[in-house]
């Protein structure tokens, strides 16, 4: 019932209206980290666990035994990390339109090409470098449960 | 259609669902298919709407009522005056907004309608939109149409806004770029969160939303899901609201009116 407000909040300040970092698409991968620096997975977990941030829940699943309603829209995130290559994860992270360009996953490091961003966002990707490279860095140490494609 | 085919289980109706859009159906929400955000809730909220004295959008009807009534503007005359029983004249009227208004050469939703006889004939100041006056008139109204089936009216001159309409449906917009369509139709009966994903349909409105604590319209309910995806909403009366009304209402065609409905 609050998926949508929680869809609206949004905790200001934390990504900035500056350039975005230049990145390389390759062979389905972006290899390099967009901070130049590992992410911190445990910042990472607490982005993909909080609703308001990075919205993940609202659409997958994954080991987050503290969240009650976790959504049915996407493959569980179990698992990605023995799945998926980091490259790949971040690809998937920074735009996953250049993946499946039907897909419903938001591009979260991404500001051309939308159209009727509310104001105040305009310019600003949903989650900012250092917070792609912490969510990349969690995503990788799930190395166990839940076969691709494996909804919950 | 197919990656996602193969990823989930799916209950039965998504799955003829899905046949029908492998078979391009015209419509991706079938026909048969089709059900109104009343059978995605709660036992308790589904009790709610039931039941005429626990809803509390009847009483958006009872405002309403009172003001269908009431002498208002320099005419010093009330709805009643030129319309008479609201319950015989405005039969079935709001089951076919909106229609096309020749003196604006475009579409005017109900709640227009409402204001150009409350300027035009009452001579009165327009209601503003979602005021408690609007939002009574307009359920006071819709209710006359409870348990009649959608009837948009069959009207060539409506065509171009009804494309508009469903144009702006499928258009992906704001900063989590989707398109209307791809919860509605391609996610309908999912879960986003908690909250399952209906179809969209504009047949309880205006309706009380447990949410709002209030009555509001289905542009009311526009606003919601714009925001939600990052977007800047239309305002309320604007071109743009008043296609997507005509392109909802015409998907919905023949499906019983529940205003005023009660939502979570
Ligand atoms: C609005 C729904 C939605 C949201 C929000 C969302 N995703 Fe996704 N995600 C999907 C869908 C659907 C797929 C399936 C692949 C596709 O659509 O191309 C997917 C695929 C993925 C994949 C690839 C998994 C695989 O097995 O192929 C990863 C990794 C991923 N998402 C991570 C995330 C993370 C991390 C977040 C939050 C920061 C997130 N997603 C938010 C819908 C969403
Ligand atoms: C990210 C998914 C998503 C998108 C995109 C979206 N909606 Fe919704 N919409 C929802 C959800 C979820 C609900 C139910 C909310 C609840 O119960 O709290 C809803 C409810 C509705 C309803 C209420 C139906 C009823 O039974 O009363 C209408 C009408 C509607 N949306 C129209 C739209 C329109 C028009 C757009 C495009 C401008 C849109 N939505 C975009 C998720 C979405
Ligand atoms: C002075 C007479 C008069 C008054 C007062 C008046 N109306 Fe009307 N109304 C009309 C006429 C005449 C029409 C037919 C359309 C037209 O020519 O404007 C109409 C049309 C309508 C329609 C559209 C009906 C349809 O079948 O499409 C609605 C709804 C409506 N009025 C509501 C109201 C409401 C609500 C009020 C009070 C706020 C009101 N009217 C006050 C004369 C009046």
């Amino acid at each position: 019932m609050r998926a949508l407000v929680m869809f609206l909040a949004f905790l200001p300040g934390a990504a900035s209206a500056q350039a975005l970092a230049p990145y390389v698409i390759e062979h389905g991968e972006i290899r390099a980290s967009l901070t130049g620096k590992a992410g911190d997975p445990a910042r990472g977990r607490a982005i993909v666990g909080e609703r308001q941030k990075g919205l993940c829940l609202l659409c997958h699943s994954g080991p987050f035994p503290e969240e009650r309603f976790q959504g049915d829209l996407a493959p569980t995130l179990n698992g990605v990390g023995a799945r998926m290559s980091e490259g790949e994860i971040r690809l998937r992270m920074v735009d996953g339109g250049k993946v499946n360009p039907q897909t419903i996953m938001p591009a979260y490091y991404r500001v051309d090409g939308l159209t009727r961003v509310a104001p105040a966002l305009r310019g600003k990707p949903v989650l900012n470098a250092q917070e792609i490279e912490d969510v990349v860095a969690y995503l990788l140490t799930l190395k166990d449960g839940g076969a691709p494609g494996r909804m919950k | 259609m197919a990656r996602r085919r193969s990823r989930r289980p799916g209950s039965m109706w998504r799955s003829t669902l899905l046949a029908c859009l492998a078979l391009g159906a015209a419509s991706a929400v079938a026909q048969d298919a089709r059900k109104s955000g009343f059978a995605y809730m709660g036992p308790d909220t589904q009790a709610m709407q039931k039941d005429d004295l626990a809803n509390p959008g009847m009483l958006s009807a009872l405002d309403g009522e009172a003001l269908w009534n009431a002498p208002a503007g320099a005419s010093g005359k009330s709805c009643a005056s030129c319309h008479g029983d609201a319950t015989a004249s405005m039969k079935g009227v709001a089951a076919r907004y909106p229609a096309y208004e020749a003196t604006h050469n475009a579409p005017v939703d109900l709640a227009g309608r409402i204001n150009l006889c409350r300027e035009g004939n009452q001579q009165a100041p327009a209601l503003p939109r979602e005021s408690r006056e609007a939002i009574g008139l307009a359920t006071y109204i819709g209710q006359q149409s409870r348990g009649l089936s959608i009837a948009p009216p069959d009207d060539p001159r409506l065509t171009p806004f009804h494309e508009q309409g469903k144009a702006l449906y499928t258009q992906r917009m704001g900063q989590l770029n989707f398109s209307c369509a791809q919860c509605h139709d391609e996610n309908a009966g999912g879960h986003l969160g908690a909250a399952p994903i209906p179809q969209a349909h504009p047949t309880g409105y205006p309706l009380y939303r447990l949410e709002w604590q209030a009555t509001g319209s289905l542009q009311r309910r526009f606003r919601n899901c714009m925001a939600g995806v990052r977007a800047e909403p239309y305002s309320y009366g604007s071109p743009e609201f008043i296609a997507l009304e005509l392109y909802l209402m015409d998907r919905a065609k023949g499906m019983a009116v529940e205003t005023p409905a009660v939502r979570p």
